[in-house]
């Protein structure tokens, strides 16, 4: 028998630190300036944030206004519900209804905007590989991932986007009420004419989305398998965020401009950030 | 059906809300609810909450996903942010009924109207005032249900809230399935034709 190498407090800090440089596909990079695939034309200095999220994994980042986000579906799989919140006043939230009804259509892709449950933009859909999303069937959640997969815990290894987000919300004070109707990224729901919904997502490795934060927002990320996916085993990959700064919207922005309703949403937000 | 079935049970309650204005009610595991749409196209925004454990409450996307489809109509579960059956859709002689469309807040009619409707009544302020009742705040203001209202969703993801298909006398019932708080907003909304342009009362009746 060999003797433990953990057995004393000294060589169990040797032990631990002799895991530091250890890389795993799914870590985040910190700092984020030394993130080897920043975008085209952003310089180091700006990265505000690089992880890759695991199958079935979260994450939560604050962004103030201005900042750019990606994800990007690296191996084409992936699906990322959202939560988001005004990093401000987090009890100003997304709300997906508001979202699809203002902008008078049910698909979101790029020049979208995704609205507040107080009339104001907090984000805006800048670029999008993909061009099917789905703002209708929300999380996953535990008793959808038990009957699917046999268990669905955060403790587990089928965990659902929803018990995801009552970890993200903790994190920032936030809780189970506070987990509001999400949507889903990579993964896109079509409605057909007698309403039914129909799960309409192509493997596309390296698609990707890019958001500009209007406000200081908190979004919460979750990678679990879409609630519709009829795969029997738990099927995602991972998800790649950068994040980065960048100028708030100009007055002659052309997503600002682009309609008189989201226009009014910016004009709200503005009002609100008049100080 | 266009005939409301005879109720099962004592009819604990049997109230009007006058057009405008928040309701609340618990409802018992087991009891029907039924609304009835007195003078057409009146749309009843419907929230709904474990009375147990508040945190979990009514999903429209949940239930989106379980039933496959985004029209809530005769048998259809109405299901928690848990995935768990709340109430079940057990009669209703309207052929469908909203859960995308939301509710109609002050702020959100700025964008769709103009600032212009800013100091109109909505329904996000009959759900905070009727919610308080319960303790409940912003915080539980989640997706709701648009019993009366039609919002179709078109081939190319054109949506909206367009002429009703409900009319004078129509009705729906729900049966708890879980012991549940209510609260009903009875829109105010005079900006699109989800109450006719005109807000009307609405008849509330709890039974079993």
């Amino acid at each position: 028998m060999t003797a433990s190498s953990t057995a004393d407090p000294a060589s169990a800090r040797a032990h631990a630190r002799a895991m530091a440089g250890t890389r795993v596909e799914a870590m985040p990079t910190v700092p984020a300036t030394a993130s080897a695939d920043r975008p085209a034309g952003v310089e180091a200095e700006a990265m505000l944030w690089a992880e890759t999220i695991a199958p079935g994994g979260y994450a939560a980042k604050r962004l103030d206004r201005g900042a750019r986000l990606r994800l990007i579906d690296l191996e084409g799989d992936a699906c990322v519900s959202m939560l988001l919140f005004n990093a401000q006043q987090p009890i100003e939230r997304l709300n997906v209804a508001d979202t699809l009804k203002v902008q008078w259509n049910a698909y979101l892709g790029a020049g979208r905007l995704i609205l507040s449950d107080m009339g104001k933009v907090m984000v805006s859909v800048l670029e999008d590989t993909t061009g099917t999303h789905d703002a209708f069937c929300g999380a996953s959640n535990a008793a959808a991932n038990a009957a699917k997969y046999g268990e669905g815990d955060n403790w587990g290894s089928h965990p659902n986007a929803r018990d995801r987000f009552v970890l993200a919300t903790a994190k920032f004070g936030l809780g189970r009420k506070d987990i509001h109707p999400c949507i889903n990224w990579f993964k896109g729901v079509t409605i057909l004419p007698d309403g039914a919904t129909r799960l309409t997502s192509a493997r596309r490795p390296g698609q990707s989305v890019t958001f500009r934060a209007e406000m200081d927002v908190i979004v919460m990320l979750a990678n679990c398998p879409h609630v519709l996916d009829p795969r029997p085993g738990y099927t995602v990959t991972p998800v790649r965020a950068l994040a980065w700064r960048g100028p708030p919207t100009p007055a002659d922005d052309p997503i600002r401009n682009a309609t008189p309703e989201g226009l009014r949403a910016f004009l709200n937000l503005e009002e609100d950030l008049r100080r | 059906m266009t005939i409301a079935p005879k109720l099962e049970g004592q009819v604990v309650l049997d109230e009007v809300v006058p057009a405008r204005a928040p309701w609340t009610a618990v409802v018992r595991k087991g009891q029907i609810l039924r609304i009835v749409d007195l003078e057409g196209n009146q749309s009843a925004d419907f929230l709904m909450y474990a009375l147990e454990d508040d945190a979990e409450r009514y999903s429209a996307q949940d239930t989106i996903a379980a039933q496959g489809n985004i029209f809530l109509r005769e048998g259809s579960v109405l299901r928690s942010n848990e995935g768990r059956p709340m109430a079940v859709v057990t009669s209703t002689s309207v052929a469908y009924h909203d859960t995308i469309g939301g509710a109609c807040s002050c702020e959100s009619n700025t964008l769709r109207y103009g600032h212009h409707t800013k100091s109109q009544h909505a329904c996000v302020e009959n759900f905070l005032q009727g919610n308080a009742r319960f303790g409940h705040g912003k915080r539980d203001m989640v997706s709701n249900i648009n019993f009366f209202m039609n919002v179709p969703v078109e081939a190319n993801g054109a949506l909206g809230i367009v002429d009703g298909i409900s009319a004078p006398g129509l009705y729906v019932d729900i049966r708890a399935e879980m012991d549940l708080t209510v609260v009903v907003s009875n829109c105010p909304q005079i900006n699109n034709p989800c109450n006719g342009f005109n807000p009307t009362p609405l008849r509330m009746v709890i039974a079993g």
